[in-house]
């Protein structure tokens, strides 16, 4: 019998050490498999965020430099600008992307930085125990809202594809999400082209993926996945949000 | 479809059972093993039954679970 699924290459053999049920994982998974399908292994460069992510360096088994917090986009353009003939992508949850680090972004973004980002939208802070993100919904509750997000005092979720796909820069932009089979097709397709677009040096490419945080969400896997679908969706659409021409 | 199974490396499952929510046979499940990170882990129960959708091997967060699939005839 022939293996139609394995391990990626792009992939070291650590196990990680995200929660059980965690969509980290998956987002990890697809981009090695990018990676290697694009054959680009050898140049890829990743830019590791803080986060539960925080430790993807010994999870992709490509070159990667860890960045402070929310500052990978700048790391990455300093990188791409000494190296320009690698592919460099960053990997950022929305504490270190929507939060801290939204100058970097915004300002990566609008130069069209030829560099490409991974978005792990999961609308809380995870690592540091589950507090209120920029990207947490209304009445969702956090230690920070344990009475729910109220909008009055803190306004309502940044969609930060919406919100770049107005800026010159990117080539690429779109949300995807990783709540079942059929949509973790529809990411990688997604991942693909956003990396495909640097590749063929077209300008900064974006990828957000809805994720899940089953610890600080308090919930299993299983429901936190419907969640997800549920609540998340309806918030943040799927879908392209900014496709130049030439990308494919 | 294809025959082929999944195959399951158990030290590696954290028994989050994402991957028996998906399968279309229904022939993913939690089993009364537990592994050596201390996990119960996830089993298939009838693998003549796969039909090689890969849907469980996608949505496992761990990368648990590889895939075989038999020739098919043009492949022989
Ligand atoms: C300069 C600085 N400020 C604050 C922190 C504390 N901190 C660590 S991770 C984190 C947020 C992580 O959330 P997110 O980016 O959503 O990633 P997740 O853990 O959910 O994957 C914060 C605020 C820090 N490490 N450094
Ligand atoms: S705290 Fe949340 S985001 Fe972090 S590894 Fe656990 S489930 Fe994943």
């Amino acid at each position: 019998m022939k293996k139609v699924f394995e391990r990626p290459k792009s992939l070291t053999d650590v196990p990680f050490s995200y929660c059980p049920g965690c969509t980290h994982g998956i987002a990890h998974r697809l981009v090695a498999e990018v990676i290697d399908e694009l054959g680009i292994q050898e140049r890829t460069i990743g830019i590791a965020p803080v986060g539960c992510s925080v430790l993807c360096y010994d999870f992709f088994d490509v070159d990667m430099q860890e960045a402070a917090h929310g500052r990978a986009p700048a790391v990455a353009t300093g990188i791409k600008r000494v190296h320009p003939d690698s592919i460099v992508f960053s990997y950022q949850g929305d504490g270190d992307l929507a939060s801290i680090g939204t100058a970097e972004i915004v300002h990566a973004a609008n130069r069209g930085e030829k560099i490409t980002v991974i978005f792990i939208n999961n609308a809380i802070y995870g690592m540091t125990g589950g507090q209120m993100a920029p990207t947490t919904l209304p009445g969702q509750k956090t230690t920070t809202s344990p009475y729910g997000r109220d909008t009055e005092a803190c306004g309502y979720p940044i969609r930060i594809s919406e919100m770049l796909s107005t800026l010159d820069g990117p080539a690429y932009i779109a949300r995807a999400s990783l709540h079942d089979p059929q949509n973790i097709v529809k990411a990688k397709s997604a991942i693909r082209k956003a990396f495909q677009a640097q590749v063929d040096g077209l300008g900064f490419s974006l990828v957000e993926l809805l994720s899940t945080c089953p610890t600080n969400w308090g919930m299993t896997p299983v429901e936190s996945l419907k969640w997800l679908e549920d609540n998340m969706i309806p918030r943040y659409p799927l879908g392209e949000y900014k496709v130049i021409e030439g990308v494919k | 479809m294809a025959k082929g199974r999944p195959v399951f490396n158990e030290d590696r499952c954290k028994g989050c059972q994402l991957c028996t929510t998906v399968c279309p046979v229904d022939i993913v499940h939690m089993s009364e093993r537990i592994n050596s990170r201390g996990y119960y882990t996830a089993e298939v129960t009838d693998p003549d039954k796969c039909i090689t959708c890969m849907k469980c091997a996608r949505i496992c967060p761990d990368v648990v679970i590889e895939i075989l699939r038999e020739a098919t005839k043009e492949e022989k």
